[in-house]
Order: C-alpha cells, then sequence, then structure tokens
C-alpha cells in the first residue's frame, strides 16, 4: 500500500478547508464549494481503492510511521497510519457521507452568508475524523479525538447570533471535555504501563497490563482502569448517559452537520475506538460490563424520550443516541464487529433521515415542529420516499440494512445472557435492547406519520403566523403556497444514502458471518458471541425468512401499529394519554431532568466556587491580605515608629539610655 | 576603713540619680547639662577608686583629662544654651520639639 | 574607724545633694545643689588621697563651671516650674531606667569580680608624701601628649563659645585690623598737578 497514496486521504480535505476557508471572500461560493467537493471526492475515491486493496485484493494490513514529530524521554509521538480492515471500512463510510452532505450543503446553506465558512468546516471535519480512524497511535487518535470535538464546536455555533446556538456549543464541548478527562486518564495508563503511545506496543503489553494493579481506589486491575478511563472518552464523544446531555441540542446546528457529525460519523468515533482497542477491552470483564449496562441504558431510555418530543430534529437526534446506545451494548457483550457493522448500516439510514428531515425544513421555509407539519408525502415525493426507506431500514424491517446489522446484534446480546446466566447486568441488556426495538419502531413512524400523512397541519400553521423562525417577519400577509420539492442537490444525496439503507445489509452479513473483520478486532475465545450467532446463519435471504421466528419482528410491528393508531387513526388519544400518565409524561418530557441537574447543580455548584475563590480568595486574601494589607501594616507600623521622633532631647537620652542598658546586658552580663 | 565595694556603690547611685535626672526633668535645658555633669563626676569617683586600690596613678591622671573636657563641654554646651534662648525665648524643653516627626 | 563614719556621712550629703539638684524646683537651687555636691565629693576624694583632684574639682568645677552655670541660669529668663503633676508620673519612669542601670552595675561589679583579688586595705602614704609631685612626675612624662591635647580642647572651647555667641551690632564704630593694613596709598590720596603761583 502506498504510503503516500493514505497520506493524500486525510490531506486533501484538509487543504480544500484552509483554502476554503481563508480565501472563501477570493474564490467566492462557488470556488469553496468546489475545490471542497473535489477534494472529498478524491478522498472516498480513494479511500475506495484502500478499501478494495484490503478486501478484495488480499493486500496486508498497513502500519507504519509518516513523520516522528519529537522524542521525548525515549517516547517518540509519531503521526502513523494503521490501515486494516476496519479502518478501511470506517475511512470508506466517513469520506463517502462527507461527499453526500457537501453536495447536499449547496442547495441547503444556499441563501446563508457563511457558506464558504461552512465549507470549510465540514472538509475540515472530514480531515479531522479522518486522522483518527487512520492513527495507529493514542496521540494522533487524541488529536482527532479533539479535532472533531472543536470542528463539532464551531459547527454546533455556526449561526454564532443564536443565544441557543452558543449555549448549545459551549455545551458540547464542556461535556466532551468531561469525558476526554477519563479518556486522558486511559491513555496516560497505557503510557505508565508500556512507556509508548502505540497501538502495536500497547496490544503486545495487554495481558502483561491485566495482571497488574493500580494503587488508586483502593487498588483496581489496570486494564479496568484503563478501559474504563477509555470508555468515559467513549461516553463524552458518543453520547451516553450521562454524558448524552450534548446531542440534543446540538441540532441548534445546520441540518447537514446534524446528519454529519451527529449522526453518522464523529458520534462514532467512540465506537470505534472501544472496536479498535478490542484487544484491551477483551482482558477486562469488568469495563464490559461497564460498556453493555451504560450502552443498554442509553439505548432503552433515550429512546422513550424521542416519543415526547415534537422537533423533528430532536426525534432523530435521540434516535441516535439510542442507537449508539445499541452500538455501546455490542461492544459490552464482545460482539465488536457487529457493532461497527450496525455502525456502517446506521451512518447511512440516520444521515439519511436527517437529510431528510433537512428537506422538509427547507421546505417549510425552517419549520422544525412537526405539529405543523403533515401530508408532505404528496407534495415531496423523493423526500417521503427516501424517508421512508429510511424509517424502514431504522426499525429493522426484513430486507434492509439496519434488519441484519440490528438483529444480528439483538441475537449477540441474547447469546451473550445465555454464557452468563444470573448475570442481571446481560440480563437488563437483552430486554433493554429488546424492548427498544417496539420503541424505535413507534417513535420513528410517530415520525414518519406526522410529518407526511396525515392532516395538513401546516396549511393552519401558515395562516395563523409562523414558527419560531421569523423567516417571513411578523404583520405580513402571505399567500398558503404549497411545500415543493427540494432541488436536485438536496434530493440526490437522499436517494444516494438510499440505496445502501436498502441493499447493504443484504449484501454484506455474509461477509461480517464469516469474520470479514479478521485480525483487526480480537476477541477472546470465551467472549465470541458472533461465532456462535454466526453459525445460526444461512445466508441473508434465509434471514428474512426465518425473521418470523424471532421476536423483533413483531415488537417493530407492534411499534409501527401502535403510532400509525395513535396518529393516524385516533390523533385525540396521544393527548388523553399524557394527561392520564401526567408524572412518567412530564419526566420524560423534562428529559429525567438531566439538563435541570447539569444547570442548577453541577453548573451552579461551579459557578458558586468560582464566585468564592474569586470574592474570598483573590479578593480577600490576595488583594486584601497580602497586597492592601501590607501597604497598610507599613502604613501602621511606620505610625508607630514615626512617634518616636518626639522632637525633644530627653526622649531621644531616654532611648539612648535604654539602649546602652540593654548592650550593657548583653555584652558584658552574659 | 573604706573598701572599694562601698565607693563603687556610691558612684553608681550618682550615676543613677543623674540618669533619671534627664528624663525627669521637663523644666529646661540647663538641668539636663547640670545632670551630665552629675554623670561625670559619678564617674571620676570610678577612676579615683580604682586607682587608689590598684595604687597606679593613672586613674588621677584621666580624672585630670576628664575634668578638663568636662569643663570645656560645658562651656560650649551653654553657648549653644544662650543661642537658643537668643532664637527661641525659651529653654522649656517642651517647646524645643522642632524635629518632631 | 572614724575614716568610715566620715565616708557615710559625707556619701549620705552627697546622695541627698544629688537628689537635690533633680527635684528643685528653682533652676539657681538646682545649681547651688550641685555645688554642694561637689564640695561633698572633694571632701571624699580628700578621704581617698586624691588631693590634687579634690582641691582642682574645688577650683575649676566649682570656681569655674558652676559659676558660669550660674550666670547662665540667672541670665535667662527661666520660668519657676509650678506644675507637679507631670513630674510623679515621669519620676516613676525615670527612677525604674535608673534602677535598672544601678542593677546592672552592681550585677557588674559583684558578679564579675574583675579577676581582682579582694582588695586588701592600701597603704596609707606617709606624711611627707605629696600626691601633687608624683602626679606630676606621670603626668610630664608618660602623659606629655595628652596634656598638649586637653590644651587645645580648651583653646577649641573658648573659640566654639566666642564664635557661637558673638553679634555683632549694626552702627557701632569699631576697628578693623584687617581693613587698616589693607589700605592702600592710591585709596586715600590723590596727587594734583599745579603751579606754584597764579598766573596774572
Amino acid at each position: 500500500m502506498n504510503p503516500d497514496l493514505l497520506l493524500a486521504i486525510p490531506l486533501l480535505p484538509l487543504g480544500a478547508a484552509i483554502i476554503a476557508g481563508l480565501f472563501g471572500r477570493v474564490i467566492g461560493r462557488v470556488g469553496a464549494h468546489s475545490i471542497t467537493i473535489l477534494a472529498v471526492g478524491a478522498s472516498t475515491v480513494l479511500s475506495a481503492v484502500v478499501f478494495k486493496q484490503i478486501a478484495f485484493d488480499g493486500v496486508p494490513a498497513y502500519d507504519g510511521t509518516v513523520y516522528t514529530w519529537l522524542v521525548s524521554d525515549d517516547m517518540p509521538m509519531r503521526i502513523g497510519f494503521l490501515v486494516d480492515r476496519l479502518t478501511a471500512m470506517m475511512a470508506l463510510v466517513v469520506s463517502f457521507v462527507s461527499l453526500c452532505v457537501h453536495i447536499y450543503t449547496i442547495g441547503y446553506m444556499h441563501d446563508d452568508p457563511g457558506y464558504q465558512r461552512f465549507f470549510s468546516y465540514i472538509s475540515l471535519f472530514t480531515f479531522s475524523m479522518l486522522m483518527l480512524v487512520m492513527s495507529n497511535n493514542f496521540l494522533q487518535l487524541f488529536f482527532g479525538w479533539e479535532a472533531v470535538g472543536v470542528v463539532s464546536y464551531l459547527l454546533i455555533g455556526f449561526w454564532y447570533t443564536r443565544p441557543t446556538a452558543i449555549f448549545a456549543s459551549l455545551k458540547a464541548f464542556l461535556v466532551n471535555r468531561v469525558g476526554d478527562f477519563g479518556f486522558v486518564l486511559g491513555i496516560a495508563g497505557i503510557v505508565y504501563f508500556t512507556g509508548s503511545l502505540d497501538y502495536a506496543d500497547a496490544f503486545r503489553a495487554a495481558p502483561e497490563i491485566t495482571r497488574q494493579t493500580l494503587p488508586v481506589f483502593g487498588g483496581v486491575n489496570a486494564m479496568t482502569f484503563i478501559c474504563v478511563g477509555l470508555f468515559i472518552g467513549a461516553m463524552g464523544k458518543s453520547a451516553q448517559m450521562p454524558l448524552h446531555v450534548w446531542l440534543p441540542d446540538s441540532m441548534e446546528g445546520p441540518t447537514p452537520i446534524s446528519a454529519l457529525i451527529h449522526a453518522a460519523t464523529m458520534v462514532t468515533a467512540g465506537i470505534f475506538m472501544v472496536a479498535r482497542m478490542s484487544p484491551l477491552f477483551e482482558q477486562s470483564e469488568t469495563a464490559l460490563e461497564v460498556v453493555l449496562v451504560v450502552g443498554a441504558s442509553t439505548a432503552f431510555w433515550m429512546g422513550l424520550l424521542g416519543i415526547v418530543n415534537n422537533d423533528i430534529k430532536r426525534v432523530i437526534a435521540y434516535s441516535t443516541l439510542s442507537q449508539l446506545g445499541y452500538m455501546a451494548v455490542a461492544l459490552g457483550a464482545s460482539a465488536y464487529s457487529v457493532a461497527i457493522y450496525h455502525l456502517m448500516t446506521h451512518a447511512f439510514f440516520k444521515a439519511l433521515l436527517f437529510l431528510a428531515a433537512g428537506s422538509v425544513i427547507i421546505a417549510l421555509h425552517h419549520e422544525q415542529d412537526m405539529r405543523r407539519m403533515g401530508g408532505l408525502a404528496k407534495y415531496m415525493r423523493v423526500t417521503a420516499a427516501t424517508c421512508w426507506v429510511g424509517a424502514l431500514a431504522l426499525i429493522g424491517t426484513p430486507g434492509f440494512a439496519g434488519f441484519y446489522s440490528k438483529d444480528t446484534l439483538i441475537e449477540a446480546v441474547g447469546e451473550s445472557a445465555h454464557r452468563h446466566p444470573g448475570s442481571w447486568i446481560h440480563e437488563y441488556a437483552y430486554l433493554a435492547v429488546l424492548l427498544g426495538v417496539f420503541v424505535t419502531a413507534f417513535y420513528t413512524f410517530r415520525m414518519i406519520f406526522m410529518t407526511f400523512h396525515g392532516e395538513e397541519r401546516w396549511r393552519t400553521a401558515a395562516a395563523e403566523g409562523h414558527g419560531e423562525d421569523a423567516h417571513h417577519g411578523k404583520g405580513q400577509a402571505h399567500e398558503v403556497h404549497a411545500p415543493r420539492e427540494s432541488p436536485w442537490v438536496v434530493t440526490l444525496p437522499l436517494v444516494l444514502l438510499a440505496i445502501p439503507s436498502a441493499i447493504i445489509g443484504f449484501m454484506t452479513i455474509g461477509d461480517l458471518m464469516a469474520g470479514w473483520f479478521g485480525g483487526s478486532i480480537v476477541v477472546a475465545e470465551s467472549h465470541n458471541v458472533v461465532a456462535e450467532v454466526a453459525k445460526e446463519f444461512h445466508g441473508a435471504g434465509a434471514a428474512i425468512l426465518y425473521a418470523p421466528l424471532h421476536l423483533p419482528l413483531y415488537l417493530a410491528a407492534a411499534g409501527v401499529f401502535s403510532a400509525w393508531y395513535l396518529y393516524l387513526r385516533n390523533p385525540a388519544l396521544p393527548a388523553k394519554l399524557a394527561e392520564a400518565l401526567a408524572i412518567p409524561y412530564r419526566i420524560l418530557v423534562n428529559k429525567y431532568y438531566f439538563d435541570w441537574f447539569n444547570e442548577n447543580v453541577l453548573a451552579a455548584l461551579a459557578r458558586g466556587i468560582g464566585k468564592a475563590l474569586w470574592k474570598g480568595g483573590d479578593g480577600a486574601v490576595i488583594d486584601g491580605v497580602l497586597v492592601d494589607g501590607s501597604a497598610r501594616t507599613v502604613d501602621v507600623v511606620a505610625g508607630l515608629l514615626r512617634r518616636m521622633q518626639t522632637g525633644y532631647v530627653y526622649t531621644y537620652a531616654f532611648a539612648m539610655v535604654l539602649g546602652l542598658a540593654v548592650f550593657l546586658y548583653l555584652f558584658v552580663l552574659r | 576603713m573604706i573598701t572599694l565595694p562601698m565607693v563603687l556603690t556610691l558612684s553608681g547611685i550618682l550615676f543613677a540619680i543623674a540618669i533619671a535626672g534627664i528624663f525627669v526633668n521637663r523644666k529646661n535645658v540647663i538641668l539636663l547639662l547640670m545632670c551630665v555633669e552629675l554623670m561625670l563626676l559619678a564617674v571620676n569617683f570610678n577612676f579615683i577608686a580604682f586607682s587608689r586600690f590598684l595604687g597606679d596613678l593613672a586613674g588621677q591622671i584621666f580624672v585630670f583629662f576628664i575634668l578638663t573636657v568636662a569643663a570645656s563641654e560645658a562651656a560650649i554646651g551653654l553657648a549653644i544654651l544662650v543661642v537658643l534662648f537668643r532664637e527661641r525665648g525659651t529653654i522649656h524643653v517642651e517647646e524645643l520639639d522642632t524635629m518632631k516627626g | 574607724m572614724f575614716v568610715e563614719v566620715l565616708f557615710w556621712v559625707f556619701a549620705a550629703v552627697l546622695v541627698i545633694a544629688a537628689l537635690g539638684v533633680v527635684v528643685a524646683r528653682n533652676p539657681v537651687h538646682s545649681a547651688l545643689w550641685l555645688v554642694f555636691a561637689f564640695f561633698t565629693s572633694a571632701c571624699i576624694w580628700l578621704l581617698l588621697e586624691a588631693e590634687f583632684l579634690a582641691i582642682v574639682l574645688v577650683l575649676v568645677y566649682v570656681g569655674a563651671v558652676m559659676v558660669l552655670f550660674l550666670f547662665v541660669v540667672m541670665m535667662l529668663d527661666i520660668k519657676i516650674e509650678l506644675a507637679r503633676a507631670q513630674f510623679v508620673r515621669y519620676a516613676l519612669v525615670g527612677a525604674l531606667v535608673a534602677g535598672i542601670v544601678l542593677g546592672e552595675i552592681y550585677a557588674v561589679v559583684k558578679v564579675r569580680a574583675l579577676g581582682l583579688p579582694t582588695f586588701a586595705a592600701p597603704v596609707s602614704h606617709p606624711a611627707n608624701y605629696s600626691n601633687t609631685q608624683e602626679l606630676a612626675k606621670v603626668l610630664y612624662t608618660d602623659y606629655v601628649f595628652p596634656f598638649e591635647l586637653a590644651a587645645v580642647i580648651l583653646l577649641v572651647a573658648i573659640v566654639a563659645a566666642i564664635v557661637l555667641t558673638l553679634r555683632r551690632r549694626e552702627g557701632i564704630k569699631v576697628q578693623d585690623v584687617g581693613k587698616q593694613v589693607a589700605a592702600r596709598a592710591k585709596d586715600r590720596l590723590v596727587m594734583v598737578k599745579m603751579d606754584p603761583e597764579k598766573k596774572s
């Protein structure tokens, strides 16, 4: 494999980002989008070439250094690439979805004054994410990690004049930082035991590290500590509970980035990282259990929140949270390959859903509230059709991509519960992913029905006046015109993404079952649930026929039926149900009070400490005592000393005699 | 007969009285000078005593010189006092505080 | 025995006189008390067989210095101190410090003992012993240089006293010798050329 080719993959988007960013005004809008699309397109093609080489041509994995940045205390810090099947797949997914989003953005951000800046940012993001997935050492991984965090901050706060956007971008960055703290501790643990930042050294030393303990928290197994630390980083980046609070707020950013960053790529970085570190995680049962619990909780409880939300983007955001939880559960069950497989399929159909939502939003002039939508299928056929494909894929309809990845996932978790009899954690996880199927189907089709079918509530909403976005200004009389299908630059990516959402599962499940990832993912024999599931696998077509034998199909169907009933057949019912189940409803609407807790307890605590240190520490102690205090002391002492100069001779004589007496004592009598 | 400690004690008492006199005195500067003369007298006593008991005349020679110096010092001191009185119009110690800090 | 009693008497009188100097309200009284103190100490010095110095004390100190003091005291307009209240307060502090100094001196004498053996009573000199002659023998041989210096000090004192107090009054006619000597003929005399007789 040619190292220059590998180098080009991340560097081309970087170059385009720099040009579009610094010279955006010079090269104009067309210039900005052309150069970035060209660069990302080239990256996609090159990633496909690499993928072909690795997957089909049998080229061995590449692990090499490109550039040694510095050497500190015998520990070299390098830029290097590790390209095996896992990397190649991730790189291809990232660059392809990025390309689709770039094209989509031409239409979506058409009127926006920050056009070139946006393209620069999303190209920059592509560069960062590629550096992350192609890395062969922890330092570069961390660099990519932080870089995607920074670009995410820049993009969420893209419309920086909106206070909600700024709040959301800061929230995302800070919550990520909390995760990064654990991440750095994990990396530090690796460095402590191996003295090196390379993956190869860490993987080689893994069994050795497991035998050690760290003298913290009363003596904890070293590998558990490291893995939990790394997973905390993943919790921040991949929005697992309780560090999930930033993802719904990140919907303040433009829809293309919701699709790119917060569905397909950045949030999957955590999942990718854990899969990449499979040699480490396999050594620690405790860490895997932690991953399992956190993932299962996220999968189920976040899904429930999608049921009560009325913002179309936020529903999809909660869906993303839930699906990330699914991926984490798979990781915890040692089914790394299935997690990554689900990551890939999810990237396609979730990006599709987001972009479709964006298409609806701009068609309705930036209206995001589903209560003001409805019946759009008639007017936006392509959007509706592709959105249906994405929804079907998401709920796991047999034959679509999501079916293969999700069902395999659920079976793998079930197998893992089977292997750990009596373990409440595994039971909980299995139950969570199973019930989550119902919840997923319910909120997904709630969204579909409320948006594309049923009563055309946008007519009445438009007549009353507009939604939150003062797009048309106030008090202006305007005609109620039917929404039109979005331009081809918007619908083309939808189609491009709908195709894999439909067929990629069917095409690739066989390879997955045959152990496609090979050496890039390491699973201990006792944990290898995927192999067990693979034994039951008799081909993609057969799997569809076997679907009625498994529970998920019925749960999904029940979910779709419930959504149909509540939102098309009997639309008055949801309100009555909300009244009847007032307390659970209120808990869900308040998002389990996580935000309330963060803002009123943690943030208030931090602000309180800050203020105390400022007023008390800085003001009173340093200023008052040290600075002003020393000055005042000098003043007081000087005032006292001044009184010795009375001007009277006898006082001076007295002082002399006193001094004489003292000297007499000191020199003569001692 | 007279012993050395007796004389030394006497001179010590004299010296102490003179010192007390210096800062008890708030009245006038002349009293200050007189207390200085008393102190010198006490010191002279010491010298005479030791000269007698050690049989060494050097003590008495020294007294001779002390006397000389004391006289000249008293003269100059009084001259200063006279000039001070001309300028200030008073020799009351408590009114001489232009050097007050 | 008799000598000792005499010494005690004189000592007591001396202490009283010293106290009198400090305590007296009228400065003239203070000066007179001081004179008394000097007389008494001269007597004690006689007992200690320092005759010359005793007489010198009376002649020089009392005769010259104290007279000078009295001149000044009577020349200056000194107010008699009437208020007594403050005196007591200062007296305590003064007494305290004096007591400390006294205590220290005593400690030096007693504790250190100066490495000297206990003094035997010195032998009284025979009747033809001249203290003055003995002093002179030492003074003009071993200490002649300090003697000359002492003379210079006295000169300095005289000059200083005169310089400090000399006033020049305006408008008096005084001889300025310096100016007289510096006078030159041409400042005083003008030569005029004249014919011996008037031209008719």
